[in-house]
């Protein structure tokens, strides 16, 4: 490996690295505002500046200079710091200086770099430049005078997210950063043009002037809104929780997260569910703790075990669930299922990989051919469809699509809508390239497999593709289930689906049970439960809530510790930022609790015994923060013989920004489902 | 040089006509398949032609031609000054160059003649046949003052001659481009005063030389 010397001090690099990638590992600090890891190389800000030897005798941007053999790189010279206190007064220039007001303040690279590598005062006395504010979309407040024009945005809009809608108009002074007419920017990314902005041209505008960051409290947890569990810091001040931001992680979430990860926090404020309720004479009135838990214990010990049914929601942790199956096993009640669309996978006893995302997030960017089935992936897992494009943009990836056609921001083929294409697969061009393909790749959306017919549906595609390919091999596992909610793959881990005969959640919903209880299902058609007794265990006054006879109110994911496995089979633990609302608990004592009144009192007191329980039933929970590696299963297990029907392969997200109750409680989801649905159903039509 | 945005008034629609979709699609050609985007400063100053200006529709059909986003071409028609944004005049796009050469010689005048006649500049005039603006310097500074009218160059200006021809072309004919004090090209005023004699420069006081191992067909020639 060739070799330079920074600062006097010698460093191995791998050939290829910039010269400031090269200080970097030198551990040397390079000031920059344009250059970012996981985007092009700009070279516009000019704040890198070194001096290199041999070279021109002035300072190199390090940012787009590669580092060679025997270069000698200084960073702390007299001519480097001349040069960043120049480019640095040069940047404020046009600046606006209103850091007091501005919410990037105490955040900020210019105004951190200001102070570390700045002069102390302008030399500059004429009037600075103003630039017209913009409007980039419900998720981003500008403040465009205070733009430096390190175009990061631009790139990140064009490359990461796929929507080429950011641009820089004009030249010169008269440079200015904005989207296409000021159309809003159709991403469902858009927030972390927020995150990437150096200065507070771009800030997030749900949050705008809520908050200073030096009075809040940072707290790293998990998140909940889609199934990939992202890493993000969730901060409070007091009770409020005000924020999620993405943290660090590259087998995940890289740096980015969605936006309804991101803005629908606000939820966690609203229509929230604080104190137990009973319905009396048809209407929810205010009740203690005791009195709530007997009138659910008097019931359930009433209704015969076969007419109880219990359904499970998207956001529950696993030690709830945990707490829930064992509770309702111990009574006899086989009823229960997790799988609040109806989807036919993790049937009782069925092998983990059958319903994992066994490639893993990152080991997408390995496969060479990709074939999705029934989903949106921008909807259903947007991180995930950022990664098939970033493995696009390197190339040699081969997409295809069955199912609904959707903009997924990287060209596929479309091989058809239907099921009938799934026959003809082997068939067409793109299936024998499929065949051939060294590490081929099949998702598979959860919205087809709700369907009525979805085993015979998984039934087909192991068939017709996964038997035609190498998919599933013993240093490969290409077969991967988009799931959409974070509770799935842990609520299948613990086996929180019905017993031998037991009703699924499609029977369930259908009616003529004596008592239903909810925990926190409110994806579900609860029109036919009106004659049950609905217990309703969860956070938010939603769809559940309203048809519930008891309500017992539970802990959102930002007021509990709790266990969440994400689509890949990873298990991963989220921290409480705040405490619960009002009188609510935490769902796993809720149930040890109703435990206590039932007779069948539930072996553990704490927390840590529930999870020492949960991990000596499951082993898989033991392993924290590990991507299980991909066993070989059998697919000829995968779903049921049976008949397959007609009809378009389509994911089953109506609105990605309202697919959970925290979501559809808050306004800036309800701001970013306005402006950007409406366009969808335009086009549709 | 200021901010550079879309007319706030714009057409309905655009269409390339035949004969400026023939001339695009050569151009589209000159490049390979995966880089029609190259094509997009020509593909843009044809519809300037065809128009007189850039338009949005205009903008979304070259982007949908060349199959790039709309956003790149409206930053490629933003960032060139010989892209005209708004409606100019259908009689004329008088361009006064205000470079140092040509205001020495007299530009200023020159733009308060456009001033007079057709109005304030960067603004079309009442009746829609005129729009004028200052540019930068058009390189024709042996020939101060210049204005760039429509395609061609008038050079050695005076507010008389100015005058006249933004009246000629009111009355829809069509001047005359070139010097207008009488010399030719950017010869000196009084004709030329060097290379008076031919044979300094049509070759013939040259001796014939002799390639060696040329072809003796050329050697010939």
């Amino acid at each position: 490996m060739p070799i330079a010397k920074v600062n006097g001090v010698e460093v191995e690099f791998d050939p290829g690295m910039t010269v400031l990638q090269v200080a970097e590992l030198a551990g040397e600090e390079i000031p920059r505002f344009c250059y970012h890891e996981r985007l092009s190389i700009a070279g516009n800000c000019r704040m890198c500046l070194v001096e290199v030897k041999p070279g021109p005798p002035k300072p190199q941007a390090s940012c787009a200079l590669p580092a060679a053999e025997g270069q000698e790189i200084f960073t702390n010279t007299p001519m480097v710091k001349k040069a960043r206190e120049g480019v640095m007064e040069f940047l404020l220039i046009n600046h606006p200086l209103d850091c007091p007001i501005c919410d990037q303040g105490g955040e900020c690279d210019l105004q951190d770099q200001a102070m570390a590598y700045g002069r102390d005062g302008s030399r500059y006395s004429e009037n600075k430049r103003a630039v017209e504010e913009k409007y980039l979309g419900p998720t981003i407040k500008t403040y465009m005078t205070r733009c430096i024009q390190c175009t990061r945005c631009v790139r990140f809009s064009t490359e990461v997210a796929g929507v080429t809608e950011m641009g820089m108009i004009s030249r010169g002074e008269g440079a200015e950063i904005t989207s296409y007419l000021e159309q809003a920017v159709s991403s469902e990314l858009s927030g972390n043009l927020n995150d990437l902005c150096p200065v507070g041209a771009l800030t997030h505008k749900p949050w705008s002037f809520n908050y200073r960051p030096w009075e809040l409290t940072k707290t790293e947890t998990i998140d909940v809104h889609d199934a990939l569990g992202a890493h993000i810091r969730v901060d409070n001040r007091g009770a409020a929780v005000l924020r999620a931001l993405p943290r660090l992680k590259e087998e995940i979430n890289e740096e980015w997260i969605t936006d309804k990860s991101r803005y629908a926090v606000d939820g966690l404020a609203r229509q929230r569910l604080d104190r137990p309720y009973v319905r009396k004479n048809g209407q929810l009135t205010p009740v203690s703790w005791d009195e709530a838990l007997d009138t659910v214990a008097a019931k359930l010990t009433a209704a015969p075990a076969d007419k109880v049914g219990v359904i499970a929601g998207d956001l529950q942790d696993a030690e709830s669930l945990k707490a829930a199956k064992d509770l309702f096993t111990s009574l006899g009640i086989i009823n229960i299922d997790s799988r609040q669309y109806g989807e036919a996978f993790g049937a009782a006893g069925s092998q983990r990989e059958t319903y994992l995302f066994n490639t893993g997030i990152a080991g997408i960017e390995q496969a060479d051919a990709i074939l999705l089935i029934g989903t949106n992936l921008r909807h259903e897992a947007a991180l995930i469809n950022a990664r098939i494009r970033k493995t696009w943009l390197k190339g040699a990836v081969d997409i295809a699509v069955i199912g609904e056609a959707y903009d997924l921001t990287y060209e596929y083929e479309h091989l058809g809508t239907d099921a009938k294409t799934l026959k003809s697969f082997k068939k067409s061009d793109f299936g024998k390239r499929f065949a051939q393909a060294k590490n081929p790749v099949v998702l598979v959306g959860s919205g087809p497999l709700s369907r009525e017919d979805g085993a015979a549906l998984l039934n087909l595609i192991s068939a017709e593709v996964l038997a035609t390919a190498n998919v599933v091999r013993d240093d490969w596992n290409g077969f991967n289930i988009v799931h959409q909610a974070a509770a799935r793959v842990g609520a299948l881990d613990l086996g929180f689906v019905p017993g031998e005969g037991g009703l699924n959640t499609r029977a369930i919903v259908n009616g003529g049970l004596e008592v239903v209880v909810l925990i926190g299902a409110d994806e579900i058609d609860t029109t036919k439960l009106k004659d049950s007794f609905v217990v309703y265990v969860g956070t938010h006054g939603d769809a559940g809530a309203s048809v519930a006879d008891v309500i017992l109110p539970g802990a959102a994911y930002t007021e509990k510790t709790g266990i969440y496995v994400n689509l890949e089979g990873r298990v991963q633990i989220a921290e409480r930022v705040v405490f619960p609302k009002g009188e609510a608990k935490e769902d796993w004592s809720i149930f040890r609790a109703l435990s206590a009144r039932l007779g069948k009192t539930l072996p553990y007191d704490s927390l840590s015994d529930l999870r020492q329980a949960l991990i000596t039933d499951h082993p898989t929970f033991g392993r924290v923060d590990v991507k299980p590696s991909t066993k070989v299963f059998d697919i000829k297990a995968l779903g049921a013989k049976g008949d397959v029907a007609e009809g378009v392969l389509a994911s089953n997200i109506g609105d990605f920004y309202l697919t959970n109750p925290i979501a559809r409680a808050s306004t800036a989801m309800a701001e970013c489902s306005g402006v950007r649905a409406a366009p969808l159903i335009q086009a549709a039509e | 040089m200021s901010v550079r945005r879309l007319s706030a008034v714009q057409p309905e629609s655009f269409a390339f006509k035949p004969e400026t979709l023939e001339k695009v699609n050569w151009w589209i050609k000159k490049y390979p398949e995966s880089r029609r985007q190259s094509a997009v400063i020509p593909a843009l100053w044809l519809v300037q032609k065809q128009e007189g200006w850039v338009s949005e529709p205009a903008i979304t059909a070259v982007a949908k031609l060349l199959n790039m986003p709309q956003i790149r071409v409206y930053e490629v028609a933003t960032f060139y000054t010989m892209f005209m944004l708004e409606p100019v005049g259908s009689a004329a796009l008088i361009q006064v160059c205000g470079t140092t050469p040509c205001q020495l010689r007299g530009s200023e005048a020159l733009m308060k003649v456009c001033k007079d006649k057709i109005g304030p500049k960067d603004t079309l005039s009442a009746d829609g046949k005129f729009y004028w603006q200052e540019v930068e310097c058009l390189g024709a500074c042996t020939n101060a003052p210049m204005a760039m009218i429509n395609d061609y160059y008038y050079e050695d200006l005076t507010p008389e001659n100015l005058t006249q021809i933004i009246d000629d072309f009111a009355a829809g004919k069509e001047p005359k481009p070139g010097p207008y004090n009488g010399r030719h090209t950017s010869e000196p005023l009084g004709g030329a005063t060097s290379l008076l004699e031919a044979s300094l420069y049509d070759g013939s006081a040259a001796k014939p030389v002799k390639i060696p191992n040329a072809p003796e067909a050329e050697v010939k020639a």
